[in-house]
């Protein structure tokens, strides 16, 4: 109950501070980028806000729950993502003065079918980075309060297309800030008080050679016909339907696989081992604490999945138009990166707690490894360890983290959606922004029904590795290299951008072809970010006649301080 | 600092220099930067280079340092399975160690950035 009234307070603050916004914002200019008037500190806590998603609130804790300490290359690629982002185009990018990533496309190469592909990507990484925060909003509300997946999905989507369409970026701005400061509160405090209760049970082994049992007589529920394998065999209490049969009473599980029906109830008696589901690699033993632990059972080739992911997120984050909007709102090159590297302080004071959550699931929640639900042990957790109210304290301020999180990350993604249908595809005006905002709202609802499987981050990685393999080229090249063609751009975005999500949509699918092939797909920045530079590089070498006559212009504003004078003013 | 009881410097310079200085029209270079010729072009290719070196440089360090770790685990094995604090090594790493280290390299990037731009600015200006 309380956790309710706190996810409440969280989205009425939400539409508050966003209501409040609207009436500062007047003309088009301040709806889209909040009029550059955000000093650095406001504005690295809107970034880190906005960029704080479910995939590291919840998704990072489950992963590690699952696979363990190579998982935290998530995090800190993350992270890492904005170093590079500093180096290569923080203030270069602020001092072009164009608002979004078509805009710097345009602008750069003079070319409108640039523009249009460019546009075409931002929708497409939009759309598929809301997925996982769809998935985030249907679990959370089903952990919370026991509704059916879709009704999160449905519920979270249409606050934040209204608030989007309603607020406009002024109000997201103050939005996003108050929600790092929620969202870092969330996560930091009852990890602590976890920690504490860990040290007053004595400090149990996590990583101990025996897989995890339960600690207590547990009820499993399952959510979806799950099939496991038991190594030991024990008596639990069944209600429901256990290997096609319909059974109540005691049940011995044998040694070996069995299947349960949705719906489901196991009970296990305290001490159990805890059963693990067919598709996780053994859940036990020192294994799991160790770098190609079970990520080594599960992927066939684990050190080209995480060189992979490495790249992946350490080079898409600058391709994530929803980052970079936010760039634009800095004063002048300098604020950029001043506002860059609070961001990275930020969001390593935020990324060091998850991992608590992971580890002390091992112990106190290996229940989620039988049910498949990792993603949710974040909120599951805090309930589980602290007994009475406190527990139940800590549970909704962590729900309130959670659904500021997805909330967040969500209405970021929404405003640059609706932001670039606007602008390239219906209407340039504040009316257009709000029927695009509407549209990309309910198309990203009704994607995010059919997500429910998939882990968050892996579908977030997957976005990062279509932002790495389309927009990074595009950046980099565009801002460090005048050879850069309009040609050459347009091959290496549709190349780079078309076969990563290639890659990625026959993953979805369900096609896994074993050995190399099927690892390059699943993971494919490491082969896909390489060949759109090459062909960028390549087309534009033969293409020269299509590099843009006022590109040393160009290159004067991108890189001169703005005290000479130099830097162009804003194209609107 | 200096006491603030020492004499304040002053440039020495010869009155033909100064008198030249003066001739001179002012912010020519920066007329060459806004008008792109030949020294302007000169001028801004340097600027860029340097600091296309300096991230590059920086990016280096991050590889090495972060970059590397999968290979170190790979290659030897026994990385992983060290303790401190009964704490693995790996966790330490990459849960803890990585994020101080981002921004640390941050701050050692802006810094040479902008005393690369306040360099270029003060050639310009002259």
């Amino acid at each position: 109950m309380l956790a309710v009234v706190a996810v409440v307070a969280v989205t009425g603050a939400t539409i508050a501070i966003g209501t409040f916004g609207v009436r500062v914002a007047r003309t088009t200019s301040d709806f889209f980028v909040a009029a550059r008037t955000v000093p650095p500190m406001w504005n690295a806590s809107a970034i880190s806000g906005e960029y704080l998603s479910a995939a590291s609130f919840l998704g990072v804790a489950g992963l590690v729950l699952k696979y363990g300490v190579d998982m935290l290359w998530y995090p800190v690629g993350y992270a890492a993502g904005y170093l590079l982002l500093l180096l290569f185009v923080a203030a270069p990018l602020r001092r072009f003065g164009a608002y979004t990533i078509p805009d710097f496309a345009e602008g750069r190469l003079r070319s409108l079918p640039v523009r249009g592909v460019a546009t075409a990507f931002v929708l497409l990484i939009g759309w598929f980075y809301l997925l996982p925060q769809m998935k985030g909003a249907g679990i959370t509300l089903s952990v919370l309060i026991g509704t059916p997946y879709w009704v999160g999905v449905v519920v979270v989507g249409g606050v934040i297309t209204a608030n989007v369409a309603l607020g406009g970026m002024r109000g997201i701005t103050f939005v996003q800030a108050f929600q790092y400061w929620v969202k870092v509160t969330a996560i930091s405090l009852p990890a602590m008080f976890l920690l504490l209760h860990w040290q007053q049970d004595r400090m149990p082994e996590v990583v101990s050679p025996a897989p995890p049992t339960f600690a207590h007589a547990t009820d499993v529920e399952f959510g979806v016909d799950t099939r496991f394998r038991v190594e030991t065999p024990v008596v639990v209490d069944v209600t429901g339907e256990l290997d096609g049969r319909s059974a109540t009473g005691p049940r011995e599980l044998t040694a070996g696989e069995h299947v349960v029906a949705a719906d489901t109830v196991l009970g296990f008696p305290a001490g159990a081992p805890t059963p693990h589901q067919l598709d996780l690699a053994a859940a036990g033993g020192t294994h799991w604490g160790r770098p190609f632990g079970p990520i080594a059972d599960q992927e066939e080739h684990p050190l080209f999945f995480t060189y992979s992911l490495i790249l992946a997120t350490f080079l898409g984050t600058m391709g994530l138009p929803h980052i970079l909007v936010r760039f634009y709102t800095n004063p002048d090159g300098r604020a950029a990166r001043q506002t860059t590297v609070i961001v990275l302080a930020m969001l390593g004071a935020f990324y060091v707690f998850p991992a608590v959550y992971g580890v002390l699931g091992r112990l106190y929640t290996p229940d989620l490894l039988l049910t498949g639900r990792t993603d949710t042990v974040v909120l599951v957790l805090p309930e589980r360890i602290v007994p009475g109210l406190g527990g139940e304290l800590l549970g909704a301020l962590v729900a309130a983290g959670a659904f500021a999180a997805f909330m967040s990350t969500a209405s970021g993604l929404l405003v640059m959606v609706a932001g670039a249908l606007a602008q390239d595809v219906l209407s340039p005006n504040v009316r257009g922004f709000r029927s695009a905002a509407v549209l990309g709202g309910c198309v990203a609802a009704l994607l995010g029904l059919a997500v429910e499987p998939f882990d968050i981050n892996r579908l977030v990685g997957w976005a990062f590795a279509i932002a790495a393999s389309s927009f990074c080229p595009l950046l980099v090249l565009g801002i460090w290299w005048r050879g850069l063609s309009a040609v050459g751009a347009l091959a290496g975005l549709l190349v780079g951008g078309t076969t990563a999500s290639a890659a990625i949509g026959a993953t979805m699918l369900g096609f896994a072809p074993g050995g190399w092939l099927g690892s390059l797909l699943a993971q494919p920045a490491a082969w896909s970010v390489p060949l759109a530079f090459a062909v960028m590089i390549v087309v534009s070498r033969r293409t020269p006649a299509s590099i843009p006559a006022d590109v040393g212009r160009t290159m004067v504003t991108l890189h001169t301080p703005e005290r000479l004078g130099l830097t162009a003013p804003a194209r609107p | 600092m200096p006491g603030t009881d020492a004499p304040r410097r002053v440039a020495v310079t010869s009155p033909r220099t100064e008198a030249a200085e003066r001739a001179r029209p002012a912010r020519r270079r920066l007329d060459d930067l806004a008008d792109q010729t030949e020294v302007g072009d000169v001028l801004l290719r340097a600027l860029i280079r340097a600091q296309l070196v300096l991230a590059v440089q920086v990016l280096a360090v991050l590889v090495v340092l972060l970059g590397g770790l999968p290979l170190l685990f790979v290659l030897v094995p026994e990385v992983g399975r060290l303790e401190i604090g009964g704490i693995g090594v790996p966790w330490l790493l990459l849960g803890m160690a990585s994020f101080p280290l981002l921004v640390l390299l941050g701050v050692v990037y802006i810094r040479q950035a902008e005393r690369n731009e306040r360099e270029f600015a003060e050639l310009v200006e002259r």
